[in-house]
């Protein structure tokens, strides 16, 4: 029961936030507001990627040579500047952190 | 272009996304049982909150026996960026009757804004452009309720599941998007200054330091880009 609660409490808060500025079809945004639109992309996948790289667990940094996310990541990161094709970064970017964490030996089996 | 044309080149131009979300849905679905969520309960919440992120955030909390208001709360601060993606859509959805905005707003995932936002920018006026949203966004779905459930059927049998680092995939489908929208300074700086803030501000509690660092990378860009246009108007 608690648990369906919990279910339909975040079910609320996602959609209110997703429908939030859709709700109001009359509303028109100042040209400042639209400017900074434009980088809400940018600034909202950075902010989740580069910590993803640099602190894999969500707590401790970790710099070493030894973690993939980060080496990984960066690997992803010039295969998109080169390619600038999606489908070959998620690919490559995937092949590339697997081959490292085998060859580091992190794979669980 | 067509209804249908629309329909099916959103779903199309959705697929390399959805490679990347599949390892993160069969994660959910064979870790959430871990949580103290029954199956039902599992691909409750998959069909009803539709939200990666925040899905994997419950259930983490859950675990550690969070209350229910924390987690609500960690939802919120974690969906807020849903409310900046609403804002950037608005200008293109607002025509469209609520049937329309509603189911389309519930589907509004990190990986279906990106694509749309893109199909929206295209120069051409076609009428259709939100039948491209729902054939991206259904995609999108349709992908998430399937690797729940597989990883709610299967993802026992693979040892450790956990532990293999499959959410990597969704930093892959973040640098994927990101980098080719870094054509020019304000961009690159609102990039490094939100990933930059993000490190610093990470032990802040219900993930608030997500939202922090997307505000400060959005107004350097504004900032930057201001400064950029008044030199140009100096030159000519």
């Amino acid at each position: 029961m608690d648990n369906w609660m919990l279910i339909l409490g975040m079910l609320v808060i996602t959609f209110a936030t997703r429908y939030s500025l859709f709700a109001f079809p009359d509303l028109r945004f100042p040209p400042l507001v639209r400017q900074g639109l434009h980088y809400v992309p940018t600034a909202v996948l950075s902010a989740i990627v580069v910590p993803g790289m640099l602190l894999p667990d969500g707590q401790q940094w970790n710099l070493s040579l030894d973690n993939a996310y980060l080496l990984a990541g960066l690997a992803t990161i010039a295969i998109a500047a080169v390619t600038r094709h999606l489908l070959a970064t998620i690919g490559g970017g995937l092949l590339a952190f697997f081959l490292l964490r085998w060859w580091l030996g992190q794979m669980p089996i | 272009m067509s209804r249908q044309y629309e329909f099916l080149q959103g779903a199309r131009d959705m697929l390399p996304m959805l490679l990347g979300a599949i390892p993160f849905g069969v994660i959910f679905g064979s870790l959430a049982g871990a949580a103290g969520l029954g199956p039902w309960e599992i691909m409750g919440m998959s069909l009803l909150v539709f939200a990666g992120s925040a899905q994997f955030i419950a259930i983490s909390l859950l675990g550690g026996g969070a209350t229910l208001a924390v987690i609500w709360l960690t939802t919120l601060v974690v969906n807020l960026r849903h409310a900046l993606y609403s804002a950037t859509l608005q200008p293109f959805v607002r025509h469209l009757p609520k049937r329309w905005r509603m189911p389309l707003a519930f589907w509004l995932t990190d990986e279906a804004f990106a694509v749309v936002q893109h199909r929206y920018a295209a120069s051409d006026d076609s009428p259709h452009k939100h039948w491209y949203f729902l054939g991206a966004a259904l995609a999108m779905y349709g992908n998430w309720q399937l690797c729940t459930l597989i990883g709610l059927l299967f993802g026992q049998a693979v040892p450790n599941i956990g532990a293999w680092g499959l959410d990597f995939a969704m930093l892959a489908t973040f640098i994927g998007i990101v980098v080719p929208m870094l054509r020019n300074r304000p961009q690159v700086a609102a990039a490094l200054v939100a990933g930059g803030v993000a490190l610093v501000c990470h032990d802040l509690p219900y993930k608030l330091g997500l939202m922090a660092a997307a505000g400060a990378g959005i107004v350097v860009g504004v900032v930057l880009e201001r400064r950029y246009r008044l030199l140009q108007d100096e030159v000519y």
